[in-house]
């Protein structure tokens, strides 16, 4: 398999004006993701797991280091797309709009963009709600269309910031289901941050953690169940208590997870 | 339900009564304080003379383009400001000397530089409209969530052409637009101020009736301009609420 994403010895900063300067968040970190696979990220609080996203979306610059990409080109489909951790709609478009946002600009026809905005609204069961208003959605229906914007551009890298963090448990499962099906269909690659130790190991082909200070990749864990998954399968448990057990000997008892 | 409305009637009823009663009291001269039941009929001579739509078209004009170049130069400018932070180091010293100065201030000037013409009435109902825009303007574009504007980046919308018609204009719409309602009262105010110097208008008209103590002219000149500004108000209100409303 070939890397979509090779990360070389990067640190993150902030100084007072924004600039990349001062002390690092994380340091030191190396990070590669292969074609097709499925990551998940999971770490304390303000480890810099947000800024990690950020710097390799491009919005962000880096201290040092550098990251690769390797992604292929196309007019009708973005390279990379971020799922934030707040819905982050722009409350003045349309849920359909919202969706439409990234496809602006690409060469997608009018006919082809309703397609992808009905099968995106179709698969965070939001068929119905195409034409709301931001403001009339609950907190995790905004989000699902956040995910649905995401999905529209048809990215090689979907880069998802603790999507699922607000949502009940049952839409939970539902949507995790239907991001491994996305995924398994479609081939891209992802990376996944989240809180939810589950969540990383039913997901992640592999778990890493980062923590430390400043923080860099301390584990990484290969969750050796195939696929499909079940939750219950004891190579998901087992991974699991594994991981759960690692983290704890990091991060003293988990602190902050 | 509609208490509201009734209330508020009945109120206007009673304010109306109490008026008549003092004005027929002969408490007051008539022409300190002309009843209100006097007021039709000098509304009614007004028109048929022709001097109340001659002064409400003439009025309606320095307004319209008092307004127009106000706001437009306002929301430009303002927008501008908050935009290129090179601008915003030369702007703020200017605008707190500018500021301050009220419009009225600016007569001789505007007299000096227009004559006592229609440009002159623009002008200086123009300048009070300006410093509300561009206030409201600046502010506007200010507080657009950087967020919006870091999405916007993650979805390719990276050029400042995009930025700015994607998110900064949507984003910064409430407060513009609060901006030019708050202008769009303000530009009536002025208006009579702005023509008490000659320039034919509602303005000059009241003058000439004041210095002939028809005040019942006068109250008829003070209602139209009542009348003139809730008419905008209430139409621009509807455009705004057409434009805004994805808010709840
Ligand atoms: N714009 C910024 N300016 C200054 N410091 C920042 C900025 N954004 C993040 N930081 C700092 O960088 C660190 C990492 O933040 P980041 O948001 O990446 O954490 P995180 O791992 O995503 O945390 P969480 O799990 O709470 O979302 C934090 O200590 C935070 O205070
Ligand atoms: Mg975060």
């Amino acid at each position: 398999m070939a890397a979509i994403v090779e990360i070389d010895n990067l640190a993150a900063a902030f100084d007072a004006n924004g600039e990349p300067a001062g002390s690092p968040v994380f340091a030191n970190l190396d990070l590669t993701i292969e074609r097709g696979e499925f990551v998940t990220l999971v770490g304390p609080s303000g480890a810099g797991k947000s800024t990690l996203l950020r710097i390799i979306a491009d919005l962000m610059p880096a201290r040092q280091g550098n990251v690769r990409k390797t992604m292929q080109q196309s007019a009708q489909r973005r390279p990379i797309a971020m799922v934030f951790q707040e819905a982050r709609l722009m409350p003045w478009r349309r849920v359909r709009d919202n969706i439409a946002f990234g496809l602006e600009g690409l060469k997608v026809d009018k006919g082809e963009r309703d397609r992808r905005i009905d099968d995106v609204l179709r698969l965070v069961g939001l068929a119905d709600y195409g034409d709301r208003w931001p403001y009339e959605l609950s907190g995790g229906q905004r989000q699902r269309v956040g995910i649905a914007r995401a999905l529209a551009v048809d990215p090689d890298l979907l880069l998802m910031d603790e999507p699922f963090g607000a949502l009940d448990a049952i839409t939970r499962q539902t949507l995790q289901d239907e991001l491994l099906r996305i995924w398994h269909e479609t081939g891209k690659s992802v990376l996944f941050v989240t809180h939810d130790i589950d969540e990383a190991v039913y997901l992640g082909d592999r778990v890493l953690l980062l923590g430390g200070s400043p923080a860099t990749i301390t584990q990484s864990y290969d969750i050796a169940a195939g696929r499909p998954r079940r939750r219950d399968q004891e190579q998901v448990t087992e991974a699991v208590t594994r991981v759960k057990r690692g983290l704890s000997q990091t991060f003293e008892g988990g602190a902050g997870i | 339900m509609n208490s509201r409305p009734l209330a508020s009637a009945t109120g206007l009823i009673v304010f109306l009564a109490i008026w008549e009663a003092i004005a027929r009291s002969g408490l007051v001269a008539s022409t300190l304080l002309p009843a209100p039941s006097v007021l039709p009929g000098a509304l009614i001579s007004e028109v048929s003379l022709g001097f109340w739509h001659a002064m409400v078209i003439a009025s309606m004009e320095h307004y319209l383009i008092g307004l127009f170049l106000g706001s437009l130069l306002g929301i430009a400018c303002g927008m501008a400001v908050a935009l290129f932070p090179r601008v915003d180091a030369t702007q703020a010293w200017l605008a707190r000397v500018l500021r301050p100065i009220p419009p009225l201030a600016w007569i001789p000037f505007a007299i000096i530089w227009f004559g006592v013409s229609q440009s002159a009435a623009a002008f200086i109902i123009s300048i009070g409209i300006f410093w509300i825009n561009y206030f409201a303007a600046l502010t506007a574009v200010e507080s657009v969530d950087k967020e919006l504007i870091e999405l916007s980046n993650a979805f390719g919308h990276r050029s400042f052409f995009a930025r700015l018609v994607k998110v900064i204009l949507p984003g910064a719409a409430p407060g513009i637009l609060g901006g030019f309602r708050a202008g769009l009262g303000m530009g009536w105010m002025t208006v009579v101020a702005a023509e008490l110097f000659g320039i034919i208008g509602i303005g000059s008209r009241m003058m000439e009736a004041a210095g002939l103590l028809a005040t019942e002219v006068v109250i008829v000149y003070m209602l139209t301009i009542a009348f003139l500004y809730a008419v905008s108000d209430t139409l621009f209100v509807r455009v705004r609420d057409r434009l805004l409303q994805w808010q709840q």
